[in-house]
């Protein structure tokens, strides 16, 4: 039970995550450990969340948009940047997936799903909210060589305008296809409100990189920030058992883990590819926190 | 928080002004869909008002409830109600009414009725008593006098009907899980907003509620110029 | 022959209270009918009744021996309301409303407004708003609308009770020219004075019943009831 002398912490955070129910269990987990501070989630769409830590109004971030991310830290919002966690993005559609997209890169799946639109025989669904997500469908198309600004004029390009959950049931409605984060797929299909099919699955181009950031202290309009708490909870988020926790969760209930711990992943050097992939998209300059948005960071970096 | 009421202000003056395409077709698709409504609920709601108001029957003060209780119906859920309906695995996925602007219409249409029918019959009955008297003293028959205290109430019925109009247009739960804010087919004012404020564009969301208000006040006082006219 | 009314044994209860007891009258065109009594007495009711507007519980009322119900009473009785009601529209539409609802042409309404609004001395009304109007106006309106309908009974509320004397004056003249032998003409009042002006015949109206009925002279000179004396030394209070 909260009493009213606790510390309050607020962090703002995607749909996405917090819609799988990863959060609950964390924030029971670290309430347990700390009594002392209870933690709080609001689940905003990145664009907001990093909005809302900016206003003061949130103690940290948990985002899923290494570009964005930068910037936070750069504008000077933020400080001690950790990669927590990663997954991967999955382009989903019918079970008949009547343009055969099924076993293709993500890439080769969208230039055959543009064609198809074009002769009116498919829709896509864009999530069209500036969330993490969307930024990278954006990426995707843009890789494909496709202006995003001349497929919003065409009449298959559908934007949803809203959260996850939202976007799938519309792309189930519509038999479309759209891109999603593995969890919040699952999350959806287990509980039947979609009938939509994985085709795409993970590789380099699909990869989603999870970070927390704590707010700056020391910027003005962040001096009440509740900074020691935010330390905790990033230093809870990289210990060992809360990375297991996060290994573990959804094998009960999806029978596959919807995220995969990054801590591990660095420590042990066993699979160097994957590492590579993280650091190329989520790191900058090699590093997952430049030095000068560091700030009493302790044992967060060893 | 004062500077970005400034800033917002600017920028819905700004949108006003600079005919920015995309908010004007959303203002023009929301003006449409929520009229729509409204045309649907008095197609239905002014009798039933008139019914209400004017005459006797047995089940009318349990009507009269429904129509109360109805009055404050959370607008997402009637949303997610019709969603359930409507989507291809519902009962009436046939109709092809999900993510269609006609589906928020007839969504918006059905919120809205309690407003009007509890205002319209208010009005009329309010107007009732000496009127009627009076219509039928002057030799009217009960069909004329009726017609006379309809006609009496006009003005209520009208400012009844803004209110339905507003209330469609400025709720969000119906549009948003009817219509599903697909940009360029169903997103709405409302829609609109709530997306912009999900990506952290306060101030232009804000720009956008200024627009909102503003269209509700002026189509409330022309109502009002007319009558004093 | 002139006009002929009569009432019945006319009842009408409101709950447990009898607003009217038993009231059985005659009266003939050409004449004007004063209804005194103490608020609650029952005037308005009376009133109400004949005009059609409330349905008599016992008893009945015939027009030249002929008994009428609702719809035909309301054709040929008008009632102008203690407390003005205009229609929320022009004066003229407010006079042209019974003609209308009557099926009057067009030219043939005009014609019968104006005279009306000319009878009561408000010609260059007519396009005003109703509402805007003064309260002595609106009397006169409401008169004149009840007027032109030419009706076998016109029933008048304390038609002068909430004007200033001079209105009064005039409102007064009008009902006093307004007497012909096709219309029986009741007014409720409780101005002795007015009663006395006025009326060619007055019914004391207490609890329901007529206690006495007689001309102005026979009236304040020598009335027979008990309580009609007290009543006209100011005695009676509701």
């Amino acid at each position: 039970m909260a009493k009213p002398q606790n510390q309050r912490l607020i962090v703002s955070t995607t749909t996405s995550l917090y819609e799988t129910g990863l959060l609950d269990v964390l924030e029971t987990e670290f309430e347990k450990k700390h009594s002392s501070i209870d933690v709080a989630f609001l689940s905003q769409g990145t664009g907001l969340a990093i909005q809302t830590a900016m206003r003061g109004d949130a103690d940290m971030i948990l985002v899923h948009d290494p570009a964005r991310e930068l910037k936070f830290l750069q504008d000077g919002y933020g400080v001690n940047r950790k990669v927590i966690a990663y997954n991967f993005f999955v382009i989903v559609g019918p079970k008949e997936d009547p343009v055969g997209i099924n076993g293709l890169s993500p890439v080769q799946a969208l230039t055959k799903i543009k064609g198809a639109g074009k002769n009116g025989s498919v829709e896509w669904v864009s999530r069209g909210d500036d969330s993490g997500t969307h930024t990278k469908e954006k990426r995707l198309w843009t890789a494909g060589g496709f202006s995003v600004s001349d497929l919003r004029e065409k009449s298959w390009y559908l934007e949803a305008g809203q959260g996850m959950t939202a976007t799938l049931k519309l792309t189930d409605e519509k038999l479309a296809y759209t891109l999603c984060d593995l969890g919040s797929y699952l999350n959806n299909y287990k509980k039947g409100n979609i009938q939509l099919e994985v085709l795409v699955e993970e590789g380099e181009d699909t990869l989603n990189v999870y970070s927390a950031i704590a707010n700056n202290p020391k910027h003005f309009d962040l001096s009440g920030t509740s900074f020691n708490a935010s330390i905790r909870f990033l230093d809870f988020l990289i210990s060992e058992e809360t990375q297991e926790i996060l290994a573990d969760f959804g094998n009960e209930e999806f029978d596959s883990p919807l995220f995969n711990p990054y801590i591990p992943l660095l420590a042990s050097g066993s699979n160097p590819e994957m590492l590579q992939w993280i650091q190329e998209l989520a790191y900058f300059d090699g590093t997952e926190c430049p030095q000068e948005c560091r700030y009493q960071e302790g044992d967060l970096y060893r | 928080m004062f500077d970005t009421i400034m800033a917002a202000l600017g920028e819905a003056f700004h949108l006003i002004i600079s005919g920015n395409h995309e908010v004007y077709s959303i203002v023009w698709r929301s003006l449409g869909v929520s009229g729509l409504a409204t045309l649907l609920a008095c197609l239905w709601g002014i009798p039933i008002a008139i019914a209400l108001g004017l005459y006797s029957f047995p089940g009318k003060k349990l009507l009269m409830s429904l129509s109360n209780a109805f009055l404050g119906i959370p607008t997402v859920a009637l949303g997610l109600l019709l969603f359930l309906l409507w989507s291809q695995s519902g009962p009436l996925g046939f109709m092809s009414l999900l993510y269609t602007p006609i589906g928020i219409a007839i969504g918006q249409s059905i919120l809205i009725t309690p407003i009007l029918v509890s205002f319209t019959s208010s009005a009329l009955n309010s107007t009732d008593v000496e009127m009627s008297d009076l219509a039928k003293t002057l030799g009217a028959s009960t069909f004329q006098t009726n017609f006379a205290i309809i006609r009496e109430a006009l003005w209520a019925i009208l400012l009844a009907v803004t209110a339905s109009f507003s209330r469609a247009f400025a709720e969000l739960g119906v549009a948003m899980m009817v219509g599903g804010n697909i940009r360029n087919v169903t997103r709405v004012l409302t829609t609109f907003i709530a997306l912009e404020t999900a990506k952290g564009e306060i101030a232009f969301s804000l720009a956008l509620g200024i627009i909102l208000m503003a269209i509700i006040l002026s189509i409330t006082l022309l109502l009002n110029y007319c009558r004093r006219e | 022959m002139s006009l002929k009314l009569q009432l019945n044994n006319v009842s009408k209860r409101y709950g447990n209270t009898k607003a009217i007891d038993s009231i059985s009258f005659d009266a003939e065109g050409n004449n004007i009918i004063a209804l005194l009594g103490v608020n609650g007495s029952g005037k308005t009711t009376l009133l109400r009744t004949i005009a059609g507007l409330e349905r008599a519980d016992e008893g009945s009322l015939s027009i030249n021996n002929e008994e009428l119900g609702l719809p035909e009473l309301r054709k040929i009785a008008t009632l102008v309301f203690q407390r003005t009601v205009m229609f929320s529209r022009s004066v003229y539409d407010n006079l042209a409303f019974g003609l209308r609802i009557r099926g009057l042409e067009k030219e043939k309404i005009a014609g019968e407004v104006s005279k009306a609004l000319e009878a009561v001395g408000l010609r260059d009304l007519d396009r005003r708003k109703a509402k805007k109007t003064s309260g002595g106006e609106q009397q006169r309106i409401a008169l004149a609308r009840a007027f032109l309908l030419n009706p076998k009974i016109l029933l008048l509320d304390e038609p002068t009770a909430n004007l200033d004397v001079s209105s009064a004056k005039i409102v007064e003249e009008i009902i006093k020219n307004r007497r012909t032998k096709d219309c029986v003409i009741i007014l409720a009042t409780h101005n002795l004075h007015q009663a006395k002006r006025l009326a060619d015949e007055i019914f004391h109206i207490h609890e329901g019943r007529i206690l006495e009925r007689a001309t102005p002279a026979e009236f304040f000179t020598n009335p027979r009831n008990e309580n009609t004396k007290r009543f006209i030394n100011g005695e009676l209070q509701f």
